[in-house]
């Protein structure tokens, strides 16, 4: 029996030939990332009995999720962490406003085919984009890696998505992978590996199928992975940290199953509060008043989703009573999204630009909303009480949507403004 | 091991923004602190009512989201003993057990376990008792059954 893309890099990873689904093995992965809980992780490190980091170059930290710091409690854990990063000698450290770790880890060159890495952050799954295996782990778990350098893994069943043709004009991977997630559920991948294949794959941008890996976890998934083709090649050119080498799976793999969508049926459509499968036809809730809009994060902040937005917005206003806040996925995004007119074009609309991080979806320190409040959203999760307020409620959607939405004041299907 | 506590029984997908919200995940607080923002956006009465060594039972998906492990370390710190559910998430279940605290996923359990109830689980053999029903689970590994008797990963590589 072949191997899935999953089962060649954990096998390759832990010294083995092959392994079989539910195998637990041992592996050493390429890199551990971790962001602002390096600080809470440092306290658990300390706690073992190691002097410092085993690997100072297998460890990633990026400060991203409360930056600039808020409190004085936050701006303590930046310099705790600015002194653990200087103590055992990590070179890999990205201090605040260089953007959000998922980004920065991606444009940096870390992010490569037939790598293994594990984080502490769930949506580590993003780099299944570049065809590796990613996975989101326990901060205590960051602790054993950076003192033994290995952890353990279960070697996951993998589903196969293949999708086929265009997706129609207004639609973006954002509809896509909302669709996917609301036909399988918030568990319909739980601790299994996603691949995904066909043309219109083939044919995405590196954003948007960063789109689809980062958003896999929202269905459970273990990796959300893609075959790495020549754009990543061409992405990775002069950027990647070392050498690789791409897996791709055997024509005879095992697979749990084979899910096919054609790409000219997706619409526009929202995850409704408070799940992210909760997912419908943006023109079922269309018309419900919106007080603020998101449009950044590691799911869709990089420049294509600045561009759709102003595609949208270029020309119009904001609606009166809504807010429009823009968080670009890092610093170089924010500087190409600036230097090709896209942000003025946003901030002529009348968005508010906030620095590249985290920014407000995860309702730890800016952009809260108040009480009954209804916020649409480009972030990836819509839980009660996400963005710091049980009693507000948040959409999922695309920068088309997110941006239509902004103008119109309401819930808008996009493509009645392309 | 025998496990014997109050049953608090939840649904499907309850996910770590609404165990342990966001806000203070960033915050290093005490483990006091911690177990009274334990369940706070889901049952707001969770901190006030629960007992040392009482069990939660939950339906699918239980811990969806974030890979915040205080999600495990709250509940813990409130005095939970163990979690039945019909599935865990991925990273969830992983920190639970890496926090010493038991998770054992169980279809027939999760569903047939009353609110309320009092519910017994003999962690080595691998059954949970509730009224005159028994349902077995796989005991777990040895090196799984070990972490958890040291309480946790970390303390866990201490005596390692």
């Amino acid at each position: 029996m072949g191997q899935t893309i999953a089962q060649k890099i954990l096998a390759n990873h832990s010294g083995n030939e092959t392994v079989k689904i539910g195998q637990i093995v041992t592996v050493i992965p390429d890199y551990v990332l971790s962001h602002d809980n390096t600080a809470a992780i440092s306290k658990k490190f300390a706690r073992l009995s190691v002097d410092k980091v085993k690997n100072p170059q297998q460890s990633v930290i990026v400060l991203d999720h409360t930056v600039p710091p808020s409190t004085a409690q936050y701006a303590n854990n930046h310099k705790q962490i600015r002194e653990f990063v200087e103590l055992n000698n990590i070179e890999h450290f990205y201090d605040i406003g260089r953007g959000i770790c998922h980004q920065v880890f991606s444009e940096e060159g870390f992010a490569l085919p037939g790598t293994l890495v594990l984080g502490a952050d769930s949506h580590t799954t993003t780099y299944g984009a570049f065809g590796a295996a990613s996975a989101g782990i326990g901060r205590s778990e960051v602790a054993a890696v950076w003192a033994t350098g290995e952890m353990w893994l279960m070697v996951p069943q993998s589903i196969k998505i293949i999708i086929s043709n265009t997706l129609p004009k207004g639609v973006s991977s954002k509809d896509l992978i909302l669709t996917i997630i609301g036909d399988i559920g918030a568990d319909g991948a739980l601790y299994k590996s996603l691949e995904f294949y066909g043309d219109t794959i083939d044919n995405m941008t590196i954003a948007s199928r960063m789109v689809l890996s980062n958003m896999a976890v929202e269905a459970g998934a273990k990796f959300g992975i893609i075959p790495p083709d020549n754009k990543t090649d061409e992405y990775l050119e002069n950027r990647a940290k070392k050498r690789y080498i791409s897996i791709f799976a055997d024509d005879d793999a095992e697979y749990e199953k084979v899910l096919e969508y054609n790409a000219e049926n997706i619409v526009p459509v929202v995850a409704a509060p408070h799940t992210v499968d909760n997912v419908v036809p943006v023109k079922d809730v269309a018309g419900k008043k919106v007080n603020q809009v998101l449009i950044g994060s590691c799911t869709n902040g990089r420049a294509e989703d600045f561009r759709m937005a102003a595609e949208i917005l270029d020309g119009r206003k904001i609606a009166k009573g809504t807010r429009l806040l823009l968080f670009p996925a890092s610093s170089k995004i924010l500087m190409e999204i600036l230097l090709d007119g896209t942000v003025e074009k946003l901030l002529s609309a009348g968005a508010i630009l906030m620095n590249p991080g985290c920014g407000p979806c995860l309702g730890a320190h800016e952009g809260v909303l108040a009480d009954d409040e209804v916020c649409i959203s480009t972030t990836n999760r819509n839980f009660k009480g996400r963005m710091g307020n049980p009693k507000s409620f948040v959409y999922l959607a695309s920068p088309y949507t997110a941006a239509a939405s902004a103008s119109a004041g309401k819930i808008t299907d996009p493509r009645e403004f392309l | 091991m025998i496990i014997e506590g109050k049953v608090h029984k939840y649904g499907d997908d309850i996910n770590t923004d609404v165990i342990y919200p966001g806000k203070y995940t960033y915050q290093q607080l005490t483990e006091d602190e911690m177990a009274s923002h334990a369940l706070e956006d889901l049952d707001c009465e969770f901190a006030r009512k629960v007992k040392q060594g009482d069990i939660i039972v939950a339906g699918k998906n239980f811990g969806c989201g974030s890979s915040r492990e205080q999600a495990a370390a709250c509940l813990k710190y409130a005095g939970i003993s163990a979690i039945i559910a019909d599935s865990f998430s991925r990273i969830f279940f992983r920190n639970a057990i890496n926090f010493g605290l038991l998770a054992i996923a169980n279809s027939e359990a999760a569903k047939s376990i009353e609110n309320g109830s009092i519910v017994k689980i003999d962690r080595d053999n691998g059954i949970i008792e509730f009224d005159d029903k028994k349902f077995k689970f796989s005991p777990y590994p040895p090196l799984v059954q070990s972490i958890l008797d040291d309480g946790g990963l970390i303390p866990h590589l201490q005596q390692a």
